[in-house]
């Protein structure tokens, strides 16, 4: 193995990895693909939500092998304080159809049946084997990799990074920069099992419809973070996330402490009720946005995925996004390398050129003020417009013998009170600016 | 369910790992007082692989990580860590993920 040459090599088997492996190997490349897990998803977590259209591209018939849980027919958006929540629901059986926009899924089976389809394309799988560092010629080019196995090192005329969030080859060969902590999120999540009709019977379900709840407010204790439960066949995934920043600044907070009072949440320990809880999982998520985009290409190396910092995190879209870099990545590759051109940093540029064609840069650039907006404003978006906004529902919910003019202007007034007119005024400037 | 049974090690129990014995991935700089990053993960690691010892020093036990990344990150100015993978095949290995 030690002197084989390939035409490239993709270091990490997620999404990134696999979308770019399967598209190079089947446009006739030889692909050498190294995976440090035991098997393709074996470290790796997702919430998790598959949107079905950047896989599609890739396999188009999908859904007749990849292991998927159940279709989304309902979407929750609630924002919670300590009793309870006001929220969006989105339900529509128009989500009944025969191709489905989108699917819970569980990450460690939905990878080994990815990665199969990888292997089924001709792709050479190393597993249990990390990539140490890049090896590069004189002129700074990279030409392979280095791996913990022993040998002199393997090498091909690109190498696929796609390699998550951590990203220690990028970074430790001075390709981008270590993470900030204000531009990751901690993530832990955990798999609750119930039995299939207990979770129908909760959730209003039947086949294969599934719910997602997304959830922000008082329960992340004033840090900036989202939690989330999704339904499964057998189980319910239940997850918390906050900045690592927030976490670090905080004085009590733990990663798990935040998730047990969500799980606490009145709003969501009957949903969860008599669960067996079969696995813990942490993992950072890269949540700095536009900005945090480092260097994608230079001579003999193209970034894919989380280690581009490609995650949505206003639309909670991420694998997607991994999907769709990895196979522009692994097209732009085997179009140059089938004109017998080779991988310099300027041949590869097509691919920045194509991602800001694409809802990739598009949406990475809408949304590339949220994350500071967020930094600077968001104990206000995560404690207290839960607070005013729950607070408000019961006012205008109770009956109690209270006129309705009064109580419009009771809401009114106890928003004045907690943030001050240019307050609030500054809040919705600054929200309506970061989202345009 | 163990609702107010919030300890780490009861989560973690439940999790498959194939430990490197005598070979841990991450390692805390030696020192004589830690710096307040160090401290801080003592209560943000979501393993609880960190702990202060009776003289005050944070000493790691990296056996339950779960290989998130977040002490690096939080650590990396200060320079306190020294933070690797696993070797290949090693580490956590998720069912679910
Ligand atoms: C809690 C949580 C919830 C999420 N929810 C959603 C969701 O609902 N929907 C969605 O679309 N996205 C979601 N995301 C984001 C999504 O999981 C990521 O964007 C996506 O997994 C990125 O794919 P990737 O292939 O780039 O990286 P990863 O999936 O992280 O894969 C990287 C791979 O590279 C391997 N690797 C790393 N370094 C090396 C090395 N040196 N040598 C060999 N192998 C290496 C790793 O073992 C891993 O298999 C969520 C993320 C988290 C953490
Ligand atoms: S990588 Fe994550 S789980 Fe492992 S010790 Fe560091 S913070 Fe804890």
């Amino acid at each position: 193995m030690t002197h084989e040459h390939f035409d490239a090599i993709v270091v990490g088997a997620g999404p990134s990895g696999n979308a770019a492996a399967y598209t190079m190997a089947q446009r006739g490349l030889k692909v050498l693909q190294i995976e440090r897990g035991e098997y393709s998803g074996s470290k790796n977590v997702q919430g998790a939500i598959l949107y079905s259209d950047a896989l599609e591209k890739i396999i188009p018939d999908f859904r007749e092998e990849a292991p998927l849980e159940r279709h989304v027919i309902e979407q929750r958006i609630w924002m919670m304080d300590d009793t309870g929540h006001t929220g969006m629901h989105h339900r529509s059986d128009d989500y009944n159809e025969d191709k489905p926009n989108r699917y819970t899924i569980i990450r460690a089976q939905f990878d080994k049946w990815f990665n199969r389809c990888v292997r089924e394309m001709g792709v050479t799988v190393l597993f249990e084997t990390t990539v140490t560092s890049l090896i590069t010629d004189e002129n700074k080019r990279v030409i392979g990799v280095q791996t913990d196995r022993d040998g002199n090192g393997i090498f091909a005329d690109v190498v696929v990074l796609a390699e998550g969030v951590n990203g220690l080859v990028g970074q430790r060969s001075g390709l981008r920069k270590e993470l900030r902590p204000e531009d990751v999120a901690l993530a832990v999540k955990e798999m609750h099992f119930l039995p299939q009709d207990v979770i129908d019977a909760r959730f209003n379900l039947k086949g294969e419809e599934g719910v997602v709840i997304e959830a922000m407010g008082t329960i992340t204790d004033g840090m900036v973070g989202t939690a989330f439960l999704y339904t499964n066949r057998e189980s319910i995934s239940v997850g918390v996330g906050c900045l690592v920043s927030e976490f670090a600044k905080s004085g009590e907070a733990t990663p798990h402490g935040i998730l047990d009072r969500f799980k606490s949440h009145p709003s969501i320990k009957a949903l969860l009720e008599g669960s067996e809880i079969k696995e813990y999982a942490a993992h950072l998520i890269p949540e700095g946005g536009f900005r945090a985009v480092p260097e994608l290409v230079g001579d003999g190396w193209i970034v894919v995925g989380d280690a581009g910092h490609f995650v949505n995190a206003v639309h909670r879209e991420g694998s997607n996004l991994a999907m769709t870099t990895g196979r522009l990545a692994g097209e732009v590759v085997a179009n140059i390398l089938g004109s017998c051109m080779t991988c310099t940093r300027e041949n590869l540029q097509t691919y920045v050129k194509l991602l800001e064609d694409s809802f990739v840069m598009k949406d990475m650039k809408k949304y590339k003020n949220v994350p500071r907006m967020l930094e600077q404003g968001g104990r206000h978006i995560m404690d207290l417009y839960p607070r005013l906004l729950n607070r408000s529902a019961q006012t205008w919910f109770r009956v109690d013998g209270k006129d309705k003019k009064s109580k419009e202007s009771d809401i009114l007034r106890s928003a004045r009170q907690a943030r001050g007119v240019t307050g609030l005024l500054g809040d919705a400037f600054k929200l309506a600016r970061a989202w345009r | 369910m163990a609702m107010s049974d919030d300890r780490v090690e009861n989560r973690l129990f439940q999790n498959r790992y194939v430990v490197d014995v005598g070979r841990p991935h991450i390692e805390v700089r030696p020192h004589e007082v830690p710096s307040r990053e160090l401290v801080a993960m003592t209560r943000v690691c979501p393993a609880g692989c960190y702990s202060q010892n009776e003289q005050g020093q944070v000493e790691i036990t990296a056996d339950g990580c779960m290989e998130c990344g977040t002490c690096r990150v939080v650590c990396s100015k200060s320079g306190d860590i020294e933070w690797n993978y696993p070797r290949g095949g090693y580490g956590v290995l998720f069912k679910f993920g």
